[in-house]
């Protein structure tokens, strides 16, 4: 039993049902007499939509509708009504509002028929003639229009300290470089999808891909003017998100409205290629300039990002925060512009700002050691840091420098030679890199439910979401370990908008933020089971304080005298056979705000480069990482293991391709739009650093979504570079770049 | 996705009958046409299922050569013993394609009616003269990275996606083909067509004509041969360029070179007076790469994708090389 409590690699408790077919996602919900929705996108990167002619579509017998600008009904168009939880600041994007086209592939009609196949061709048949006005989709060339935004969507980039210009000109060593990282899409295994269905008391219930039916809840009942209570949005399992089901995305709204209009369920399942048609990772532009001593102190750090943005909202991310965050240098300066383009708003992807600022700087920090001829690990030793600059804050804990010493000790680091292409074999170059990064430790407010049957069965609730990444597992696991039941008592329920309030599945902060709910609501049911027992008559329990009882192997006891006990069963049957209940809100604690959370990774990489054809790959990786208290050592390390791929193909492979010409992305499936395969993975070896952090939250853990991928993108940049003498500042790093 | 009506053919005969239809095409493995049909890239009205016919077997000729079937699939030719021991070029070449799910669907006639995997013929949203003649090309200008360097035209710079041709150029197969006016026999080098003017045409294959077989001649270049695939990612992915090399040797001197190159044009590319060079040459680096120039002369950039004319010469060298040394091959 006790294997699968907390700490311990509990097989995942929805393994079967997502094997058999059991588990069920947003498309895969049987609905009878569900009409199909197609959605038809713009050719056009900017204009107007000049004449929509839907009749030849809505010509073909089982057609039921075309949705357009021209005919979508009058319902609330204040586009405050759509903003989200991760709305950045403007105005929101709303689907078939007007004739005017802001972006390329943007939906401008909803097909709707009996069949999805009649609805795909209908949506062949309607004719779109355009009023084209030039567009700008070049984000280089269109830097110099950079701007500050009013308001910051992430952390405002923080305040310069010291003299970063002047100690810059005084230091003895100097480096400034221009770091580029293109535009990237999501594309998790399941597309985007909804399905709504309206109740006959006006009542909607929607299935919507979503990182948080709180949020498709919201947005829902602000856009169609509906009490939330009548709106209920389900979400059970997602098949990866990564960020793009953080907002309601186009196929939400359009189901919705469609299904208003006509009376009946409507399913809208996006393609691959629509995948393309919303948001993404930013195209980033970094300049890095650093001055160093000759014995490698850090005397100043300067970066300033540029990121791209779409026309109509301000999306920023947490690029720049990072230089002060991982290194000791008093003299530091950082800004963050935007640079808006005829685009769709880029969309948090999977350590947004994070995974674009520590590969540019964590090159720029490689760069500099060598400049000083200092072995890059020993150069990131000697800038190391105990504080958290940017805040100004200690940090809760940090074990960075013992992912280093077990990381370093696991790859063989001291073996390595510092002269770049001085690991030969043959025609094939070897290159060993590394870098490190972090990612914050955050918790938000989450609330819990708890029902424990009379069988003694748990059911512990949220609505939160698992998106893959074992939430369904974690969460029972806690249960389990706080109520000392075996795990398979122990069922938890996600994803449905009629749970307790759980903030979005994002930010590697659900086991911080639902799990300490989780923990509280049952530390809550404790206390109410040793009522129950208080009311026994010659109860052992009658003075005993909640603190002083124990519960383990389905018996509640007294911790200093475990012979006083009584099972949970028998303890139930005081409670004339009802459930017990309990529910719970769990909030960061003002502790936290004395301290900087943060997780910690050290990768090192091996590469081969052949030397003539310059193909790149990665043979070997080793990621340390330090994150406070591993509940489930399995499913965290599947989760560093994604992002370590990830890492590869950030490094070597994605890359949206704009076509400024016709402004349009146009590697939009997965042919032309590469991920790594099983054959460019090595063995990657994963090492999660002891950490003890009692502040950052009470469960102590601090979040393993996004430090995996961080340090691997620059940690395969830097072994490219010992493998070629070769620096490559713009990614993907492509075997063209090293002819 | 338009509605088509279908048809599954008994026998070659009916088969060509029934493709003469207007609007009419074959279907196979299916693994290329599905996808254009569900993007609208192309759209038949009727497709006739030719995968009942009895064209999937492999036969040794009288000649010492080998006759594949037009259905024997990409994953049984390639695993095929006489393809393992005479052919292995061709078993290499088909392996380095696709994925193992694709390759047990996709048929070899079907491979060599792929179409180009340029990102603006996939997408009907913009100009493309191979989809919709005379809308112009807007991968000139546009994003050409895997796009051709060789034999290209103003009017048209795509790729065949190929791998299995490119090493059924180099050895000389023949492609067998029928229809109701008759059979005929293509060399493969007339197989596929340059763009020129007429984009929209990838082969000199007749719209009413079926392909029965590919017939391999008896030199198979088994003692020496490499097929080098360089690419983006190390699986599923189209050839920035490719190679198939296949020496004859005496001692050190080469008797006869074959070499085609993939990835870099609308055909698999072969220059016989450039192969010749090496004909009783001594097989060293400074002959291979003195080939490799010859190749590649002529061959025109068009910025994302410039870096294949080098790539390309240093490929066929690593090829040659690779074909000398057969190092890591049983």
């Amino acid at each position: 039993m006790k294997e699968n409590y907390t700490g311990a690699p509990a097989n995942r408790v929805d393994g079967r049902a997502k094997v058999t077919g059991e588990a069920k996602y947003t498309a895969e919900f049987d609905i009878p007499e569900v009409a199909y929705g197609v959605v038809v996108n713009s050719s056009i990167a900017k204009g107007k939509i000049k004449r929509i002619d839907t009749s030849a579509a809505l010509a073909l017998p089982g057609v039921l509708q075309v949705f357009t600008h021209e005919n979508r009904p009058g319902y609330t168009w204040l586009d405050s009504h759509y903003q989200d939880e991760d709305s950045p600041p403007g105005s929101p994007f709303r689907p078939l509002y007007s004739k005017e086209i802001m972006f390329s592939m943007q939906p401008i009609a909803l097909v709707v028929a009996e069949t999805f196949e009649l609805a795909r061709y209908a949506a062949l048949l309607v004719q779109v003639d355009y009023e084209m006005q030039p567009h700008e989709t070049d984000f280089k060339a269109n830097l110099k229009d950079a701007y500050r935004p009013k308001k910051y969507k992430s952390t405002k980039p923080p305040e310069p300290r010291g003299d970063a210009e002047g100690a810059y000109d005084q230091a003895a060593l100097k480096l400034k470089e221009t770091y580029i990282h293109p535009p990237q899409h999501h594309n998790p295994m399941e597309m985007h999808a909804a399905i709504a269905k309206w109740d006959e008391d006006g009542k909607l219930t929607v299935y919507d891909k979503i990182q948080g039916v709180q949020n498709s809840q919201k947005y829902l009942s602000n856009a169609f003017g509906l009490k939330p209570d009548d709106v209920h949005v389900i979400s059970p399992f997602v098949g990866g998100a990564f960020g793009s089901g953080l907002r309601p995305q186009y196929q939400l709204f359009l189901a919705v409205l469609a299904a208003r209009e006509l009376k009946r369920a409507v399913k809208v399942v996006l393609t691959r290629q629509q995948m393309f048609s919303f948001g993404h990772r930013p195209n980033t532009l970094q300049e890095i300039s650093i001055g160093a001593s000759t014995e490698g102190k850090l005397e100043s750090v300067q970066h300033h990002a540029y990121g791209e943005t779409s026309r109509f909202e301000d999306y920023h991310e947490d690029v720049v925060i990072w230089p002060g965050v991982l290194y000791h240098c008093d003299n530091m300066k950082v800004s963050h512009q935007l640079v808006g383009l005829d685009v769709y708003t880029p969309l948090d992807m999977r350590a947004p700002g994070g995974s674009t600022g520590i590969f540019a700087l964590e090159i720029a920090i490689d760069e500099m050691a060598y400049k000083t001829g200092i072995d890059p690990l020993e150069f990131r030793l000697r800038n190391y840091t105990t504080t958290d600059q940017s805040k100004g804050l200690p940090h809760s804990s940090k074990e960075l420098k013992e992912c280093y010493r077990q990381g370093a000790e696991r790859f063989g680091w001291d073996k390595r030679s510092m002269a770049p292409r001085s690991m030969k074999e043959g025609n094939q170059l070897i290159g060993w890199g590394m870098a490190h990064g972090a990612w914050e430790a955050k918790q938000q407010e989450a609330s819990a439910k708890v029902v424990l049957s009379p069988e003694g069965k748990l059911t512990v609730s949220s609505a939160t979401a698992d998106i893959g990444t074992g939430t369904y597992t974690v969460m029972s696991q806690i249960a389990a370990e706080t109520m000392g039941l075996p795990l398979e008592n122990v069922t938890f329920l996600l994803g449905d908008s009629t749970l307790p309030k759980s903030p979005l599945e994002g930010g590697s902060w659900t086991v911080a933020s639902v799990g300490s709910a989780v923990k509280l609501v049952c530390q809550k049911l404790q206390e109410d089971l040793l009522k129950l027992a208080q009311k026994m008559e010659n109860s052992p329990f009658k003075d005993a304080q909640p603190e002083e009882v124990s519960f383990a192997n389905g018996q509640m006891f007294l911790t200093q005298a475990p012979a006083s006990s009584i099972s949970l069963l028998a303890l139930l049957q005081q409670n004339e056979g009802k459930p017990v209940e309990a529910e719970a809100t769990q909030k960061p604690e003002k502790e936290q705000k004395k301290y900087s959370s943060y997780s910690h990774s050290a990768t090192f990489v091996e590469v081969q480069v052949d030397e003539d054809l310059g193909t790149i790959k990665v043979t070997r990786v080793v990621s340390a990482i330090a994150a406070g208290r591993i509940i489930n050592p399995k499913t965290g390390r599947s989760q560093i293991l994604g992002g370590t791929v990830w890492g590869i193909g950030f490094a070597l492979q994605e890359h949206t391709v704009m076509d400024n010409h016709l402004g349009r992305f146009m590697n939009h499936d997965l042919d032309k739009y590469h991920l790594p395969v099983n054959a460019d993975t090595p063995a990657t070896d994963i090492i999660f650093v002891e950490e003890k952090d009692e502040v950052v939250n009470p469960l102590g853990v601090k979040g393993l979504g996004e430090i995996g991928i961080v340090s691997v993108t620059p940690a395969i940049a830097n072994a490219v570079f010992h493998a070629t003498g070769k620096r490559i500042r713009e990614l993907p790093i492509t075997l063209d770049k090293l002819l | 996705m338009r509605p088509f009506s279908y048809t599954q053919s008994p026998d070659v005969t009916t088969a060509v009958q029934e493709v003469s239809a207007q609007g009419a095409k074959f279907i196979a493995g299916g693994t290329n046409l599905l996808d254009l049909m569900k993007i609208d890239v192309m759209s038949p009205s009727h497709l006739v299922d030719i995968t009942q016919l009895a064209l999937n077997t492999i036969e040794e000729t009288p000649d010492g050569g080998l006759r594949l079937g037009a259905l024997a699939k990409n994953a049984d030719t390639a695993y095929h013993e006489l393809v393992q021991t005479r052919y292995p070029l061709l078993a290499h070449a088909i392996l380095a394609g696709a994925t193992a799910q694709l390759r047990n669907m996709a048929t070899d006639g079907g491979n060599l009616l792929q179409r180009t995997r340029c990102y603006y013929f996939y997408d009907t949203h913009t100009p493309c003269n191979k989809r919709e003649p005379g809308s112009g090309c807007s991968a000139i200008k546009g994003y050409n990275r895997d796009l051709a360097i060789l034999g290209t035209s103003e009017h048209c710079i795509a790729t065949h996606p190929s791998d299995m041709c490119v090493a059924l150029a180099a050895l000389e197969a023949t492609v067998h083909v029928k229809s109701s006016q008759g059979e005929r026999a293509i060399p493969f080098a007339e197989f596929h067509r340059l763009p020129g003017d007429t984009p929209h045409l990838d082969t000199n294959l007749h719209p009413t004509e079926i392909i029965t077989a590919i017939e391999l001649p008896a030199k198979g270049f088994a003692q020496h041969y490499a097929y080098l695939k360089l690419r983006d990612r190390a699986s599923y992915a189209f050839a920035l360029v490719s190679v198939a090399a296949a020496l004859e040797l005496e001692g050190d001197t080469v008797k006869e070179a074959r070499i085609a190159l993939g990835g870099v044009a609308h055909k698999p590319w072969r220059v016989p007076e450039a192969e010749a060079l090496l004909q009783g040459k001594p097989a060293s680096k400074e002959n291979f790469r003195a080939v490799a120039e010859a190749y590649l002369a002529g061959a025109k950039g068009y910025g994302d994708n410039t870096f294949k004319i080098e790539l390309a010469k240093r490929a066929i060298v690593r090829a040659l090389e690779q074909a000398i040394s057969m190092e890591g091959k049983s």
